[in-house]
C-alpha cells in the first residue's frame, strides 16, 4: 500500500502496464499541443500582448498624458469635467492610472489602431476593459504599449481589477467607440 | 497507554511508542504531540479564517452587503493569510511528521527544535493577524508595493516561514533517522515520497518569500528605499504559487493516504506515480511566470516557456496522478469483488465513509474545476480575458479549498482516532460534512468563474460603483452569479462549521479509543498485513478509470479551445 515501503524492493524496474503509458502518452501530447497553440496564436491569431514596455520617471508620463490631452480634448465628461481626448487614429495614445481614476477619457475610432501607453501615478493598477475582457497589469515607473485596434462600437467601462487601497472600487473610466 | 521501549544504539532517552489500535500504526510520544499541536491550531485559523471568507462572500452578495468597505478590504486580506497560509501550513506540518515518524515507525528527530519552529510560527501567524487587524496593513495577501503594509506584517510572515522552514528540517532529519536507524526496509512509501517532495518544494517556496520579503520589511523601516514592484511579483509568486504545488503535493499524498487505509489499495505502479511527483520538483517552480502573463516588459517566450512548465511537464504530473488514484481504487475494489460492470467498484465504494467522500470529491472537483481553469487561466493569451478578475479567486478555490482543504478534511477523520486516540463525534453529521462543504464550494469557483468571465474584479468592494466618478454597469447575469456565490459560500461555511464542531467535539468528547480493541465508526482495515506484489498485480483490467480520464480529457480540450474562441472575438491587440 501506498502507506508501506513498496513490497518489490527493486520497484523501479517493475513493468508499467500499458493502460499507464496510454495515458501517460495522451497526456504528454495534450501539452505539446497547448504548447504549440500558444505559439501558433502568435503566428495566426490577432491578440497578443506586446513585448514593448520602457521604464519611466512617474511624474515624466503624467506630463505627457496631460500634453496629449490638452492637444487632442473635444470636450468634457461628467460633473468633475474628466476630459474627452479624441486623438488621430494610428497615434500614441497615453491613458493614466492613479488612485482611483483612469484619465482621460479616451474617443477612439472603430477599426482602426492605436498605440496605447498605459502606466501608473502611483501603485499597481489593473487596467480591465468591460465588457470585451482585455485585462492588463499597469505598473508605476513601467510604460506598456499594446497596439489595439476596436473592433465594435459603443461606451466600454476601464475598471480597475488590482487592489489599490480604500477607494479601489470607486476607480472606473471610458472609452468610447465611435464610427466614422 | 500501551509503551513500548525500542532501544536505537544511538538515541540517549529511548523513544515511546503505542500501537494504535485501528491502523496498526505505531506512533511516537514526541511526534504525536507535535502533530496534535499543528493540527489543533491549524483547525483554529481555519475556523477563523474561514469566517473572514464567509463575510467577504456576504459582501460581494449585492442583496447582502454585509461589511463596510475599510473592513471588507480587512476581511480579505485576514481571509487569504489565514486560510491560504496558516490553516494549510500547520496542517501540513503535520501531515509531514505523520509521513515521517508515524508512516516509517521512526522517532520523530530532534522534537525540542521542532517545538521552536511551532512556536515561531504561531507567533508570526499571530503578529500577522494582529497587524491586520489593527487596519494599517491592508494590502491583500500579495502585498503588493508600492502599497505598503506595516512591518510586524512582514516580520510576522517571515517568522511564520522560518518556524514552516524548520519543520522542513525536521522531516528531513526524521528521514535520515529513520534510515540510519533502520526504522523500515526497502524504499520510503509512496506517501512519504510525496511529502518529501512537498518539503523540497517548500525549501525552494520558503527561500523565495525570504528573498523578498525580508528586503520588503526593510523597505517598511525606512533602510531601504524601493522595492521595483515587477521583480517583487515575479520573487512574491515564487513562493505564492510555488507553495501552492507544496499543498497539491501534499494533497495527492493523502489521496493516496486515505485509499490505502480506508480501502487497502495499492498504488498501481510505484515507478509511474513516483515519477508524477518527481515531475513537481522538477518543473513547479516555473509557476511564478502565471502571475507576468500580461505585465509589461516580460518577452513573450519567457512567458511561453514558463507558463507551460517547460511543456506542461508539471501538468503532466497531475493527470498521472488523476489517473492512478481512481485505477488504485478500482483495482482495490474490483479485488474485493466488485467487479460487475464498469462503475459496480464505484457505486459500492464506502460513500457513507467521510474520509473516502472527502478524498474522492477532492479529487474529482481538483482535476474538474480547478486543474482545467488553472490550465486555461494559464495559458499566455488566454490570461488577457481573466487576469484579476474573479475568475482567478474561482480558479483557485478550486484548488485549494475543493482540493487541498477538503483531502485534508477527510483525512482528518482518520488522523483523530489516531492521534488523539478518540472516536469521532455526531458520525451522521460526519457522513454528510463532505457533501455539504464539496458543494458548497464547488459553487463558489463555479460561480467565481462565471462571473469573472463577465469581467467582475476581484477584490472589489461594490460593482455597482455607487460611489464612484464614472459609473459601468455591469450585466444582471453578473450579479445573479454573485448571488449565487454567496449562498454557495453560506453553504460550504455550514460545511466548515461542521467540520469544526465535530473535530473539535471529538477531540474533547469523543469516546476513547482504548489502546488495541474498539474501532472508529469507518472501515479502516488494519494495515499490517499488506500483501501481494505491485498494485495492478492481476487486476489490471481498469474500464471504469479509463471511461473516467475519457471524460475529463474531453472536458479539458472542449473548455480550453472554447476559451479560444472567446479570445479571437476580443479586440485585435498586439
Amino acid at each position: 500500500m501506498a502507506i508501506h515501503p513498496p513490497v518489490t524492493r527493486i520497484w523501479w524496474r517493475e513493468p508499467v502496464a500499458k493502460m499507464e503509458i496510454f495515458w501517460i502518452a495522451i497526456a504528454f501530447a495534450w501539452g505539446l499541443v497547448m504548447f504549440s497553440t500558444m505559439v501558433a496564436w502568435h503566428i495566426w491569431g490577432e491578440q497578443n500582448l506586446a513585448n514593448e514596455a520602457y521604464r519611466v520617471n512617474p511624474e515624466a508620463y503624467v506630463a505627457r498624458v496631460e500634453a496629449m490631452a490638452d492637444k487632442y480634448k473635444v470636450r468634457e465628461e461628467g460633473d468633475s469635467g474628466v476630459p474627452v481626448v479624441h486623438p488621430p487614429p494610428g497615434s500614441d495614445v497615453y491613458l493614466l492610472a492613479r488612485l482611483w481614476q483612469w484619465w482621460p477619457v479616451l474617443e477612439l475610432e472603430k477599426g482602426k489602431s492605436y498605440r496605447l501607453h498605459l502606466s501608473s501615478a502611483d501603485w499597481q493598477h489593473g487596467f480591465s476593459l468591460v465588457p470585451t475582457n482585455i485585462n492588463i497589469q499597469v505598473h508605476p515607473g513601467y510604460e506598456m504599449v499594446v497596439t489595439m485596434r476596436p473592433s465594435e462600437s459603443g461606451t466600454f467601462g476601464i475598471i480597475c481589477n488590482e487592489f489599490c487601497g480604500i477607494g479601489h472600487h470607486t476607480m472606473a473610466g471610458k472609452i468610447h467607440v465611435v464610427d466614422r | 497507554m500501551e509503551a513500548i521501549a525500542q532501544s536505537p544504539a544511538r538515541a540517549v532517552k529511548a523513544p515511546v511508542f503505542r500501537i494504535c489500535s485501528i491502523t496498526g500504526l505505531r506512533v511516537e510520544a514526541n511526534a504525536e504531540m507535535l502533530i496534535r499541536a499543528n493540527a489543533v491550531v491549524a483547525v483554529i485559523f481555519l475556523a477563523i479564517g474561514g469566517l473572514f471568507g464567509l463575510s467577504v462572500a456576504l459582501t460581494r452578495w449585492p442583496a447582502v452587503h454585509l461589511l463596510p468597505a475599510e473592513w471588507f478590504y480587512i476581511a480579505l486580506t485576514a481571509h487569504g493569510a489565514d486560510v491560504l497560509l496558516f490553516w494549510i501550513l500547520f496542517f501540513e506540518v503535520a501531515v509531514l511528521y505523520f509521513a515521517s515518524s508515524t508512516l516509517l515507525n521512526s522517532r520523530l528527530a530532534a522534537p525540542r527544535i521542532a517545538w521552536v519552529g511551532f512556536a515561531l510560527m504561531v507567533v508570526g501567524a499571530l503578529m500577522a493577524n494582529v497587524a491586520v487587524l489593527q487596519g494599517e496593513s491592508t494590502v491583500m495577501f500579495t502585498s503588493y508595493p508600492p502599497m505598503q503594509a506595516k512591518p510586524h506584517f512582514y516580520l510576522g510572515l517571515v517568522l511564520f516561514a522560518v518556524g514552516a522552514l524548520i519543520a522542513c528540517m525536521i522531516f528531513f532529519a526524521t528521514l535520515v533517522i529513520a534510515k540510519e536507524e533502520k526504522t523500515y526496509e526497502g524504499s520510503i512509501p509512496l506517501v512519504t515520497f510525496g511529502a518529501l517532495t512537498a518539503a523540497i518544494i517548500a525549501v525552494f517556496t520558503i527561500a523565495s518569500g525570504a528573498i523578498i520579503l525580508i528586503p520588503t520589511f526593510l523597505w517598511s523601516v525606512g533602510l531601504i528605499s524601493t522595492i521595483d514592484p515587477l521583480t517583487y511579483k515575479l520573487v512574491w509568486w515564487a513562493m505564492g504559487h510555488s507553495s501552492q504545488q507544496i499543498n497539491v503535493s501534499v494533497h495527492v499524498a493523502v489521496w493516496y493516504a486515505i485509499v490505502a487505509m480506508v480501502l487497502g489499495a495499492k498504488p498501481l505502479s510505484e515507478k509511474v506515480s513516483r515519477m508524477a511527483f518527481l515531475m513537481y520538483i522538477l518543473f513547479l517552480q516555473l509557476a511564478s511566470a502565471h502571475h507576468m502573463l500580461v505585465e509589461p516588459g516580460i518577452s513573450s517566450e519567457w512567458k511561453i516557456f514558463n507558463t507551460s512548465y517547460a511543456l506542461y511537464l508539471a501538468v503532466l504530473g497531475s493527470l498521472i496522478h488523476g489517473m492512478t488514484v481512481p485505477g488504485a481504487i478500482e483495482a482495490a475494489q474490483r479485488k474485493k469483488g466488485f467487479s460487475r460492470g464498469i462503475f459496480e467498484w464505484l457505486r459500492k465504494a464506502p460513500w457513507g465513509n467521510p474520509a473516502f467522500a472527502g478524498m474522492f470529491l477532492s479529487l474529482v472537483m481538483f482535476g474538474f474545476i480547478g486543474g482545467i481553469s488553472g490550465v486555461v487561466l494559464g495559458t499566455e493569451q488566454l490570461n488577457i480575458l481573466m487576469h484579476n478578475t474573479i475568475y482567478v479567486p474561482g480558479h483557485f478555490h478550486g484548488t485549494v479549498v475543493a482540493g487541498t482543504t477538503l483531502a485534508f478534511m477527510a483525512v482528518t477523520y482518520l488522523l483523530v482516532p489516531l492521534y488523539f486516540k478518540r472516536e469521532i463525534i455526531l458520525p451522521g453529521l460526519a457522513r454528510w460534512q463532505p457533501y455539504l462543504f464539496g458543494f458548497g464550494v464547488a459553487g463558489i469557483s463555479l460561480f467565481m468563474m462565471g462571473a469573472g468571465t463577465l469581467g467582475v474584479p476581484r477584490r472589489h468592494w461594490d460593482i455597482t460603483f455607487s460611489d464612484a466618478q464614472m459609473v459601468y454597469s455591469f450585466s444582471p447575469a453578473a450579479f445573479l452569479m454573485m448571488t449565487l456565490n454567496g449562498i454557495a459560500a453560506v453553504i460550504a461555511s455550514l460545511g466548515g462549521i461542521a467540520y469544526v464542531v465535530i473535530v473539535v467535539g471529538s477531540i474533547l468528547f469523543g469516546k476513547r479509543i482504548p489502546d488495541g480493541k474498539e474501532r472508529a465508526p469507518f472501515e479502516a482495515p488494519p494495515v499490517g498485513n499488506a500483501v501481494g506484489q505491485y498494485g495492478n498485480a492481476g487486476t489490471f483490467h481498469l474500464p471504469g478509470t479509463l471511461v473516467l480520464v475519457g471524460v475529463f480529457f474531453l472536458s479539458f480540450v472542449l473548455y480550453y479551445y472554447v476559451n479560444w474562441k472567446y479570445l479571437a472575438q476580443v479586440w485585435p491587440l498586439k
